[in-house]
């Protein structure tokens, strides 16, 4: 048993960013493995990062992840063309069993939500998502996620598991830059009735013509703003300083907002935001992996507490009608 | 038609919160606990195909939980779940998702619903886990983050949409019965009114044991568990450098960053 094995996770013939970080990630645990067999524990020639790509045609991929640190790619041709709880359960389980790796890293995606833990019920594997950090303490795997809200960090273990499955959060480790060659290895999926078939894509469109993926400038409204009726009020206070206005999801599901207007992470990628200010949101962790890529985010909340402190650059706490009112004054 | 769904009641932190002795987890009094957000929207779901169907539909929801969960099981009752189960044994203290699905899957074995709903996860610990879990338990077709359901009580298949990053809908068909865990917004969960709270406070809740399912303490608690938390610690706060000041200086402070980024910008 040894080795990292990364699971990739590919969409609509592009390879999703977090398969790269991923890389970085078993790159951290490889050389925890290192000091591991400097102590003698285990050889170092197990200590491999291999990175599994599944897809209808995996060497679309290939050359994207021939990344430094990686030492094996393994092409998965399976025959359905996007992610199938099914065929991913089969696939990976078949690598899991002729690799046996000591780890295996997925992504903490909806795709991953939709096999992992089914995986770890199944093969008896050690199981832990939405993992941030992950290291050795005393020879043994620790991993590090987030509890009640993120208020929290919770280390867990996973004694007497010799194959342990972590789902990675986004946006946390770096992806590695340098090239490299890898040597790739065909694999041979096996066969899988899947008992759901993926019928088609849509994308989330709407008759606002807003384009937050444009916007360098975003104002926020969360669950602070109360009541509906206050929507107006935070609309004419983003147009006065020249903002286009958001929301996190509580605001769209409620429906005071369109869907289009959501930003985070299930919501539209605010890729070009540079200047984010969130009013009333706490910050639940789907929003702040969304955001975190922004330079500037100034958060403004009347809980002291709220997570979404954690990641701003400035922070106010106060009443958020009461500062809204004191800085449309000011345009 | 049976719908069974799988909720959990949650703890949030109070304000200024301490980690327990043990530093395995929060201090019990320091938790505040409700039905899960995500819980609220399945139930919806279910309450709402069964307002719609045609054949009689049965809705039971089930928690694996000591007797606090009580409170939110009667709020499942009062916003319209027929049936509630609880299952609680002490070895299941300290079990992980996997080992908490181990139990649904038994009791939906003895109920043999149609479907089973769970909520994407819980506000809590957030591992996202469980209803897809208890699925591979069931050897039951599932799919995770579901946002919109075309299904009619009994039918071979369903429909759905899941919502992926990015605001993508990917829609699929699933064989039945499945496991679905429910995304937030799928609907618009209903408030319960003061007659069905009353009635639901005097309905029964079925309490059931490990032995009931014919499971034992292997299968729960840490030795059933598939991770085991370690160490609870309150970590370093991000360094959001504080705007002091009243709400007009806070303010004045905030149209500065503005208008110094408009000037970058510009």
């Amino acid at each position: 048993m040894s080795g990292v094995l990364v699971i990739a996770e590919q969409r609509r013939g592009e390879l999703r960013p977090v398969s790269l970080e991923l890389i970085s990630a078993a790159q951290e645990l490889q050389s925890a493995e290192g000091q591991r067999s400097a102590e003698g524990l285990r050889s170092a020639e197990g200590d491999t990062v291999t990175v599994a790509i599944i897809a209808s045609s995996p060497h679309l991929f290939l050359d994207s992840l021939k990344l430094a640190g990686v030492d094996e790619i393994i092409a998965v041709k399976v025959a359905a063309a996007e992610f199938d709880p099914d065929t991913f359960e089969a696939a990976v389980g078949a690598l899991i069993a002729e690799r046996k790796p000591d780890v295996v890293l997925v992504a903490h995606s909806v795709d991953s939500f939709g096999y992992a833990a089914a995986l770890a019920a199944k093969l008896n594997l050690g199981f832990a998502t939405d993992v941030f950090k992950a290291g050795r303490v005393d020879g043994a795997l620790v991993a590090t996620r987030g509890g009640y809200g993120q208020k929290v960090n919770v280390e867990v273990d996973f004694p007497g598991r010799d194959t342990v499955l972590l789902a990675i959060r986004a946006n946390v480790f770096k992806p590695p830059e340098q090239a490299a060659a890898p040597k790739i290895t065909e694999f041979a999926a096996p066969a899988t009735a899947s008992r759901s078939s993926g019928r088609e894509f849509i994308e989330l469109s709407s008759n606002d013509d807003v384009d937050m993926a444009a916007a360098e400038f975003i104002l926020t409204i969360g669950r602070g703003i109360g009541e509906e009726a206050n929507v107006a009020q935070f609309k004419e206070l983003a147009d006065a300083v020249g903002a286009t206005l958001g929301c996190s999801r509580p605001i769209a599901d409620a429906g005071w907002l369109p869907k289009s207007r959501q930003v985070g992470q299930s919501g539209k990628t605010a890729s070009a935001c540079k200047l984010y200010i969130a009013m009333g949101v706490s910050g639940a962790i789907q929003h702040l992996a969304g955001m975190k890529h922004v330079a500037t985010i100034v958060a403004v909340n009347s809980d002291a507490g709220a997570s979404i402190f954690g990641v701003a650059k400035y922070g106010v706490v106060g009443d958020i009608f009461e500062i809204a009112e004191e800085l449309r004054r000011l345009f | 038609m049976k719908i069974l769904i799988a909720v959990k009641q949650v703890a949030a932190l109070d304000e200024d919160f301490e980690i327990r002795e043990d530093g395995r987890d929060v201090k019990e009094e320091f938790l505040i606990r409700d039905l899960n957000e995500w819980d609220d929207y399945s139930l919806e779901e279910a309450v709402k195909i069964k307002e719609t169907s045609s054949d009689p539909v049965e809705v039971v929801v089930v928690s694996v939980a000591a007797e606090e969960a009580d409170e939110s099981l009667r709020k499942c009752l009062a916003k319209g779940a027929d049936r509630a189960i609880r299952v609680w044994d002490e070895g299941v203290e300290g079990s992980d998702p996997v080992a908490i699905a181990r139990v649904l899957a038994a009791v939906a074995k003895s109920e043999r619903p149609d479907m089973l709903f769970a909520g994407v996860q819980s506000s809590d610990q957030t591992f996202a886990a469980t209803g897809i879990a208890t699925a591979a338990f069931l050897g039951w077709p599932h799919a995770a983050v579901v946002s919109s359901l075309d299904y009619s009580p009994g039918a071979k298949s369903a429909v759905f949409r899941r919502e992926l990053e990015g605001g993508l809908l990917h829609e699929v068909e699933i064989q039945c019965p499945a496991v679905l865990t429910i995304q937030l917004g799928i609907n618009t969960p209903r408030y319960a009114s003061l007659r069905s709270i009353k009635q639901a406070a005097a309905k029964p809740i079925e309490v059931k044991t490990l032995a009931d399912l014919a499971l034992s303490a292997g299968d729960v608690g840490e030795p059933g568990s598939h991770s085991r938390v370690r160490r609870m610690y309150i970590p370093d706060k991000g360094q959001a450098q504080l705007i002091e000041g009243d709400a007009a200086a806070q303010a004045q402070r905030l149209a500065q960053i503005i208008r110094e980024f408009k000037g970058d910008a510009a």
